[in-house]
């Protein structure tokens, strides 16, 4: 998203309260695993995954790595390997890398830098999205639009965090760890069962409708659109706020502890909603735990789970395409039963 | 469409209202949709866009069939071959940066085509990953859409319509009586120097927002589109601050049209719904769970709704919400959301799936970049080889392209099948067959989501038929309509019958192939005209299920009287239909039969 003008700010986004927690709660624990928003047209979906971009704290990276390498990680890509004495750490901005419709699998997986194979005779890998991407976000836009064999290859990276290129003489392997967000309107075509339930968290998102808050939508926008920069600047302690509020939580993260009644908790839940996998417990359990952390928390409290399970597990209930009850409203009672109202 | 009539000279004057304020900024009206066939009545209006514009404008048009690649961008062939490395051509969208782009036969759009174009409007960038290239560029442009649906047919992806702010309707005006509106270029080029100005005030804000929610209209951004386009009258009217007039005409220009609810008081609600029965159940946006909110909040919404309309009324004229043509638009025009997207396939074509080796034949698109790719880790050994061969000096710099290097573009060619329920719902056979049909249907849906097929349902009953669930694959939908589905009244069964047909045609027409699965007793009471009688009736349905058999649609007709009945004997020998008595079968049955039909399994015995 390389944009001269800046984006919306985070913070002046109007509601869409469980939007921007499970955002923010995937920038914390990026382990929870990619984030699908569902919702209707106008809500704005892509305002809030493209405020994040604008939000997050910046990362420690190896100066010109094409794969954003972690100088303080453990797996390094080729060229860090090789260069392991020589290499630099700088500051980067976490990358939030759109996915936009109609991309080809070339751009996406990366393929042989063509221009340095014609004129030099060299085989280099011209980099594609899913390096970008790397460590950061990688986001879709009308998710359920996209090509049947981009989102096969997707999955298959998503889930390994490892991108392998064998095509044109090349072989190549890179990391390739993302949180996938993905956004899309129900209406305009079913996502596949498979690729649902690979997204972490589930969130739906609704219109907002009272008045109030609608003129506040109204004027936010009025105002960024007149002026980005003064808009951008006027939001900008808040969004600092909330950055430094995501740093401490990053650090606090891996120290949040989980009581033994909590883990039991979260695992009647599941059990009482038949969860296919240990995918849904796990996920329930990391984003407690990101929460915990942001709310700076040194444990996992009941409220935390609470808020965790409609997001964690709603997608993941085992659906009868005829049951008419809505499958948040399962979690709900199915949590209100186990945790009390 | 049965919409009152609206004064013709009204109408064209808001068209030109339209017009003057997304010439304005298009930026904030991101383009007007203009719902027309083609004809001298859409002609003028296109001239005086291109009259308003100014001669400097650039007015590019977008063909149906546009490559992906002219519209977003993409490779310079030539410039790429010349050079031996990859050249960036520039969009249709890019190049038109400051200028109009007419899409025409909007209606055919593909949902991903609609979606990218969205995208640019909203965000003024476009970002294009293909062929090699990562394209970015800043572009501004007016969107205008021809679409030429008629009444029942998909219109407009919604994901481009949503970010479009004006829908016009030209239908029904003569050219004899149009008068050219008095704005001039001169004062579209103020006053777009006067918006920047222009203040949105508080009291129209909060009418627009109040007005927003009690039409029922879900989306924030119409409500962003419409204050936009409130300030943007006040500038063309040369005020310095919103007022009244200009939040009448956002209302009007913006809300209105996308009015999914009547503002009235409960009681005329409940007889709207008895006046039509498919307004609840029509409906095309909404996930579920909204409307099951709609109908848990009843009393206490309708309430805030009436407090917001009283608000809004202070400020609106109170004549306003109920002389515009609100009702009709209660209907949505047609099923484009559900059928959207990738579930559409042109036979033609097929979606791009990736490339392979191969040889170039006639009809073949040979894919360069991978093509290039693939001959490049060779070029040395082969220039070496050429420059033996030839005895030069010096290895040749062209780059040699040899057989085995040549990619061509794949596609998936997936024909998928569209079953078109036509479901008697009369009172003779609907009482005990309407929810075996409902079940079956259901079942159906249930499979076609993992084979990605699609489901229609065509209902006919009383004096006619009706489109009751458009083809879709969304669940969410098809409950929702079959949820609605009503039964009682005599048996249109040629009414039935052609509305199946028109659907299936228009359908195959777009590539799928449609299996009409017709449930009925055979016992048509009602006329093609409407009026009753055996008789007519009788022989206009017989007529109705040759046209079938003569358009080669593959057809089943399920006998659902107690007995096996004559009459639905002789439709299905009409229809070329295989008869399928059903006496006792539940919907499993039904769901069954049908799938081994559409699977061109007709050698196979049927268990029911």
């Amino acid at each position: 998203m390389s944009t001269s003008t800046p984006v919306f700010p985070f913070s002046a986004i109007v509601g869409q309260n469980e939007v921007r927690r499970a955002l923010v709660a995937a920038a914390v624990e990026p382990a929870i695993g990619g984030i699908l928003i569902l919702g209707d047209r106008g809500t704005g979906k892509s305002t809030s995954v493209r405020a994040l971009a604008g939000l997050l704290p910046q990362i420690r990276a190896v100066a010109n790595c094409k794969y954003n390498c972690d100088p303080d990680g453990s797996s390094f890509c080729d060229y860090c390997k090789a260069s392991l004495e020589s290499r630099k750490a700088t500051r980067i901005p976490v990358p939030v890398v759109d996915l936009p419709l109609g991309a080809t699998e070339d751009r996406v997986v990366g393929a042989l830098d063509l221009e340095s194979a014609l004129t030099r005779g060299e085989k280099v890998l011209e980099v594609g999205l899913l390096a970008q991407a790397n460590r950061g976000f990688l986001y879709i836009d009308e998710v359920n639009l996209l090509e049947d064999h981009l989102v096969d290859l997707l999955l298959d990276v998503a889930a390994s965090g490892e991108n392998v290129i064998e095509r044109e003489g090349l072989s190549v392997r890179h990391p390739a760890r993302f949180v996938l967000i993905g956004s899309g309107n129900p209406e305009e075509g079913e996502l596949r069962p498979q690729l649902l339930d690979r997204f972490g968290l589930s969130v739906d998102i609704t219109t907002p409708d009272d008045v109030r808050q609608r003129i506040e939508i109204v004027r936010r926008r009025e105002a960024y659109d007149r002026d980005p920069a003064g808009f951008a600047l006027e939001w900008s302690r808040k969004d600092k706020t909330m950055r430094s509020k995501i740093s401490r939580a990053r650090k606090a993260v891996a120290g949040v502890t989980v009581s033994d009644e909590m883990l039991e908790k979260a695992a009647l839940v599941c059990m009482a909603l038949g969860t296919d996998g240990l995918r849904g417990e796990l996920t329930l359990m990391r984003t407690a735990r990101a929460f915990a952390a942001l709310d700076g928390k040194p444990a996992v409290l009941e409220k935390h789970l609470k808020e965790a399970a409609g997001p964690s597990l709603r997608h993941r209930l085992r659906r009868d395409p005829l049951d008419e009850t809505d499958s948040g409203v399962r979690v709900e009672r199915a949590v209100s039963e186990i945790l009390g109202g | 469409m049965d919409e009152a009539p609206v004064a013709s000279a009204d109408k064209w004057d808001e068209a030109c209202l339209a017009l003057s304020l997304a010439l304005v900024s298009p930026a904030i009206c991101g383009g007007i949709v203009v719902c027309a066939q083609a004809g001298p009545v859409r002609e003028r209006w296109l001239d005086l866009l291109k009259r308003l514009a100014g001669r400097r404008t650039v007015i590019t048009r977008l063909p149906v069939d546009a490559a992906p690649q002219r519209v977003f961008g993409g490779l310079d062939l030539v410039a790429t071959l010349k050079s031996g490395h990859p050249v960036s051509e520039a969009g249709l969208l890019s190049k038109s940066n400051g200028g109009i782009v007419i899409a025409a036969m909007a209606e055919r759009m593909s949902a991903s085509m609609a979606a990218q174009i969205g995208t640019v409007l909203e965000t003024g960038q476009l970002i294009a990953e293909r062929d090699g290239l990562q394209l970015r560029s800043s572009t501004r442009f007016l969107m205008v859409a021809l679409d030429e649906a008629l009444d029942d047919e998909p219109s407009l992806p919604g994901v481009l319509k949503e970010r479009m702010a004006f829908q016009i309707n030209l239908d029904g005006l003569r050219t004899a009586e149009l008068s050219d509106p008095k704005t001039r270029s001169a004062d579209i080029a103020g006053a777009r120097k006067r918006l920047a100005d222009v203040t949105l005030s508080d009291e129209v804000a909060e009418a627009l927002c109040a007005a927003s929610l009690a039409l029922g209209v879900d989306s924030a951004r119409a409500c962003i589109l419409a204050n936009g386009v409130a300030r943007v009258h006040a500038a063309l009217a040369g005020r310095s601050s919103t007022r009244q007039e200009d939040a009448e005409a956002a209302l009007r220009l913006v809300l209105v049209p996308r009015a999914r609810r009547f503002p009235q008081s409960e009681q005329d609600a409940q007889d709207d719904m008895q006046d039509c029965p498919e307004a609840d159940h029509d409906d095309e946006q909404e996930p579920e769970e909204d409307e099951a909110g709609d109908e848990m909040q009843a009393p206490d919404a309708q309430q805030l709704a009436d407090m917001l309309i009283a608000a809004s009324k202070a400020l609106l004229p109170a004549d306003l919400l109920t002389t515009s043509d609100v009702k009709s638009r209660l209907r949505p025009r047609s099923a484009q959301a559900g059928k959207a997207g990738a579930l559409r396939r042109s036979s033609r074509r097929g979606r791009p799936a990736g490339t392979r080796r191969g040889d170039l034949r006639p009809g073949e698109k040979l894919n360069v970049i991978e093509t290039l790719r693939a001959a490049a880790p060779w070029q040395t050994l082969r220039r070496r080889e050429m420059q033996d061969r030839l005895s030069a000096s010096a290895p040749s710099q062209r780059i040699e392209v040899r057989k085995q290097d040549i990619r061509i573009n794949r596609y998936q060619q997936h024909s998928e099948t569209l079953t078109i329920f036509a479901v008697d719902a009369s009172g003779s056979s609907a009482l005990n067959r309407l929810a075996e049909a409902k079940g079956a249907v259901e079942l159906l849906l249930a499979d076609s989501y993992v084979r990605r097929d699609q489901v229609a349902v065509v209902a006919f009953r009383g004096q006619g038929a009706e489109v009751l669930l458009p083809p879709t694959r969304s669940l969410v939908r098809a409950k929702r309509a079959l949820t609605g589905m009503a039964g009682g009244g005599g048996t249109p069964l040629c009414a039935g019958l052609e509305a199946a047909l028109l659907l299936a045609l228009s359908e195959r027409r777009r590539g799928t192939t449609p299996v009409i699965v017709a449930l009925t007793d055979g016992q048509a009471n009602v006329a093609r005209d409407g009026s009753p009688g055996r008789l007519q009736a009788g022989r206009d349905a017989l007529d109705a299920a040759r046209a079938i058999a003569v358009a080669g649609i593959t057809a089943l007709l399920l006998d659902i009287s107690p007995r096996p009945s004559p009459a639905a004997a002789d439709i299905a020998a009409a229809m070329g239909a295989r008869l399928v008595p059903l006496p006792y079968a539940d919907s499993s049955a039904v769901s069954n039969i049908v799938k081994q039909e559409t699977r061109g399994g007709s050698d196979r015995a049927y268990t029911v």
